[in-house]
This record gives structure tokens, sequence and C-alpha cells, in this order.
């Protein structure tokens, strides 16, 4: 299947400044994408190039196969997109603003209605929907905007930091509802977060940025992979003995022991069983092995680290 | 297109009543420009109001001035608030976004310059009712209705321009306060220190001036006035120069 986002070095400069620096990535139909980096990683510029509303520098971007210089407007068409601001009209109802959305979308008035209400229901904001946005809480505000970008029932969506500012339990229903789009019906999301618990929830995929660049592109399975060399063993007995013996170990890298648990690296592939044998040898009790995989927030600093270095 | 356009249009007029903060307030804006335009000076003035072009001339630009303030918050006011970049990443097309923008603020303002126009002859006639009723030449009524569209437009051109490479609305009010009290202000001042061998002779070509002549080469001016800014307006819309203002 073809895939719905390609970028090719895909560059954007301001003036000195390489906001977006030759990154190639590709995005499947059907997932939710995590576009993750720090501030300043260039992410909002990519959503801009992809939506054609930036011109790239050099290199190039197609979305549903079409080039992003040349077919801003037919890209645009098949969209939905909440960026860095809400975009609400504040002065206007919760109605007026999906309504003139709607309209935009040329959805005619029966369905603007139904989608309105099934919206504004799902997010709770059904009650306030004739209040102005302009006082409303900043929760609320997100909600709808969200509301705004799925209301046409986009094929794609452009999601920047989504659940920004919404309560754990609006977030949580919003991640639900994202996950439900897409395994019912099949929307790709682009979604920017720093909440890479949330990343992690949510995405099939990610790709890491930083200072423009590509770092890593993968699942976060495969990204917490690569530090997959981690083993806690939760014990009673650990002896200075059985902690040296374990530093003995020529699979073992370090050994740290903190609160009857200890915190035990391996070289990659190494198997964890070794050191299982070698503390019951020395007289542990073994209660509990976990094999230690890294979050995805550890192998999002480790590979920030890295390019640091 | 037609129907973007229109799409645009209806969201611009909820957002033009808004823009005093609420529905009323805006409405009573509104009352109070028409009431000086359509009540005051049509009873001050009687019949002449309606035989003398002069008067109707002048005054039917007055509802003009609402569009300043309208047309100064179109690109401005969006970027201010944030909404700006939201609208231009929607499928609406470039010119149904500049179209409708300064479409909704030719009609609000027209709309109020013909309201005001027709009010002045109501008024008119209730307040010096002679035993029948009066009206404008028709020549009048239909140059000063075309004349305050085309005005409208004009300004709604010049003010989308201002507006787009403004960063507030604040701003491109005052650019545009600027320009129109040099263009309205500055000629009535230069008047008061002509001295009087010119003022004289002036005044006399001025009286003498067949009005109907006058109005028709106003009206080629702002026509051609008008396809320039409008065409100057499309070509200065870029999405990528909006945004990264």
């Amino acid at each position: 299947m073809n895939p719905v986002i390609r970028t090719d070095q895909l560059t954007r400069h301001f003036g000195n400044v390489r906001a977006v620096d030759g990154i190639s990535f590709e995005v499947p139909a059907g997932i939710v994408f995590g576009f993750l980096g720090p501030n300043g990683a260039g992410k909002t510029t990519t959503i801009r190039l992809l939506l054609g509303l930036l011109e790239p520098t050099a290199g190039r971007a197609e979305v549903f196969g079409l080039d992003t210089h040349t077919s801003g407007g037919q890209i645009r068409e098949k969209c939905g997109a909440l960026l860095e601001h809400t975009g609400l009209y504040e002065r206007l109802t919760a109605e007026d603003n999906l309504e003139f959305y709607g309209r935009v979308w040329r959805l005619d008035a029966a369905q603007r209605q139904a989608r309105a209400k099934e919206l504004l229901q799902s997010f709770g904001l059904y009650d306030r929907r004739r209040d102005n946005v302009g006082t409303w809480s900043r929760g609320m505000k997100q909600k709808l905007a969200v509301a705004r970008a799925l209301f046409h029932r986009p094929q794609l969506v452009f999601l920047d930091e989504p659940t920004a500012g919404l309560d754990p339990v609006a977030a949580a229903a919003l991640r639900e509802d994202l996950q439900n789009l897409v395994s019912r019906q099949g929307v790709t999301v682009f979604l920017t977060t720093h909440n890479l618990a949330e990343a992690e929830k949510l995405c099939s995929q990610v790709a890491v940025v930083r200072e423009g660049r590509l770092l890593a592109v993968g699942s976060p399975h495969s990204l917490r992979g690569q530090e997959n060399n981690r083993v806690e063993v939760a014990g009673r007995n650990i002896s200075a003995t059985a902690l040296a013996a374990l530093r003995a170990l020529p699979e073992v890298t370090g050994a740290e022991l903190r609160d009857n648990t200890l915190d035990v690296t391996l070289l990659p592939g190494a198997d964890s069983a070794q050191i299982v044998a070698s503390l019951m040898q020395n007289g542990v009790l073994v209660d509990e092995v976990r094999k230690g995989r890294a979050s995805l927030e550890e192998a999002f600093l480790d590979l920030v680290e890295e390019e640091e270095k | 297109m037609i129907t973007d356009i229109i799409t645009m249009i209806g969201k611009e007029f909820k957002e033009i009543f808004m823009l005093r903060g609420s529905f009323r307030s805006t409405v009573m804006n509104l009352l109070i420009i028409v009431g000086m335009a359509g009540v005051f000076f049509p009873a001050q003035m009687g019949p002449l109001w309606l035989t003398n072009p002069v008067g109707i001339l002048t005054w039917s630009w007055l509802p003009l001035f609402l569009v300043m303030g309208v047309v100064a918050d179109s690109f401005a006011g969006e970027r201010e608030r944030h909404t700006l970049e939201t609208l231009l990443a929607s499928r609406l097309p470039d010119r149904a976004i500049l179209l409708g923008k300064i479409s909704a603020a030719v009609l609000y303002g027209w709309s109020i310059a013909v309201l005001t126009i027709l009010l002045g002859a109501v008024t008119v006639n209730v307040m010096h009712f002679s035993g029948q009723i009066l009206f404008y030449p028709l020549v009048t009524f239909f140059g000063a209705v075309l004349l305050s569209f085309l005005a409208a437009l004009l300004i709604s051109s010049i003010g989308v321009l201002v507006s787009l490479s403004s960063s507030t609305t604040r701003q491109a009010y005052q650019k545009m306060s600027m320009a129109f009290l040099i263009f309205w202000l500055l000629p009535t001042l230069l008047l008061q220190f002509l001295p009087a061998k010119i003022v004289g002779p002036l005044i006399q070509t001025l009286s003498r001036l067949n009005w109907t002549q006058v109005a028709t080469g106003v009206i080629a001016f702002l026509v051609a006035a008008n396809v320039l800014m409008l065409f100057f307006a499309i070509s200065r819309f870029r999405r990528d120069r909006l945004i990264l203002d």
C-alpha cells in the first residue's frame, strides 16, 4: 500500500536557520504516527510543509501521492489540522465555529447539524454550545479545536500537541477517540507531542527529530529495543559476594544494588539466565526477574544525548 | 468558488457584529452613524438634502469609514488572534478567502450607505412634508449608490492590503486612518491657507461645474483604482508569506 506521507530530503531554511534539514520518512495509511522532538525541533514547520503552507527550500514531500509544493490545495482538501494554536473564533459560539468549518468543507446543513451534535456531545461540550468560545477554559477550547479538525471526517489529520491543556480524563478520552478513529475509520493521524507516554500508547510508528534532523524512525517497540539490555532482579540476601560474582560475569557490564533490587546491565544480546544462576549459587533468594526495556522517554533522551555528542 | 466566498462572507458578518464585544454594542454604534447621516443632517437641511447633490454625495461617504474598522481587522485581526493559520490550512482557495473578506467589508459599508441614503429621503418627507412625496433625482440617487459601492470597494481593497502587512488590527487601523486623514483633511486645510485671489476663482469654477460630469469622472477614476487595487491585493496574497509574517 502506498504511504500517505512520503518525504525525501525535505529541507526548509529560514535564513541561516535550518528548521527542517533533509528529513526522509514515510507514513503508512491508517496509523497514528508520532512526530517527537524538543521545542524548536522543526515539528510545526514540517506540518506546514506537508500541508503545502510553506515551500521547501530543497527536497520534496508527497501527501496522498500529491506534491505538497504544487498541489497544496488538493492536499488540504483531504486533511484536518489542529495546529500550534486552537485557531478558534473566540467571539463566536462553538456552534458557529463548527458551522463555519462545516461549510468550508461543503457539508450540507443536515450533516453539519448532526456532526456538530455528535462531536460536541462526545467531548462533553454540548451544553455550552451557544456560549462564545472566548468564555471557555483552555481545555474546552482544545477539545473544540480537535472536534473542528475531525469535523469533516478527513482521511489524514495533523494534530499538533492535541492533549496540551486537557485534564487527564479528557486526554485519555481523546486518546481513545483517536484510536477508534484509526481502527474503525482507517484515518491516518500525524501527531506531534511532548508527552512520550502518550506517544507510546497511541503511535504505531514514531519519528524523533532534533534541530530539524531526523534522529530515528520506527515503532516505539523498536526504538525502546535499542536499549533492551537491562535486567531488574528483586530478591533477598543479596550479599557483597553475590554482587561481586555477578559483576565478574563476562556478559555483565554493570550491576547496582538499590533497595533489594539489582539493576543489571548486560552486553547486547546476552542471556539473562546466567545472572539468575549466579545469584542463586551465591545464596540470593530471587523473588522476581524483570527484563528491563527502556521506556520511549529514555530511548528518546538517549537519542537526543547521542546527537548532542 | 462563489460558495466559498459566500461561506467567508457569512463568517465575516458574524464576526463584524461581534467586533465591539457584543451584538448590542455594535448595533448601537451603527444606529448612531445611521442616525447622524440618515436623520440628523437631512432633517437639518430639509428638501435641499434631496435636491442638492453635494449633501448626499458628501455624507453618503460617512458609513464607508465603518469599512475601515472592519477591513483593518480582516487579516491583521486573524493573525493577532491566531486564527489565520487554521483558516489558511483549510481547503478554501486563496481567492475565496481574500474576496470573501473584501466582499463582506463592502457589503457591510455599502448596505449602511444605501440605508442612510434611503433613510435621508424618509426623514425629509416626514419632517418637511409639503403635500407631495419628495425623492432624489434618479441620476443623483443611482450616482450616490454607485459611488458609495465603488468607494467601499476601494477602501476595502486598500484596507486588505494594509491589513495583510500589519501585525495587529490597531496597527492596520492607524495606518489607514493616517492615510484617510491626509486624503480628507489636507485639501480642506490647504484651502484655508490659500490666498483670496486663488480661492475666489476656485469657488467660481467649482460652482460652474457640471456635477454629472464630475460624478462620471469620479466613478471612472474609482473603477480604475478598484481594478488596480484588487489585482494588487490578489497578487500580494501568499499563504507562506502570511504564515511567516
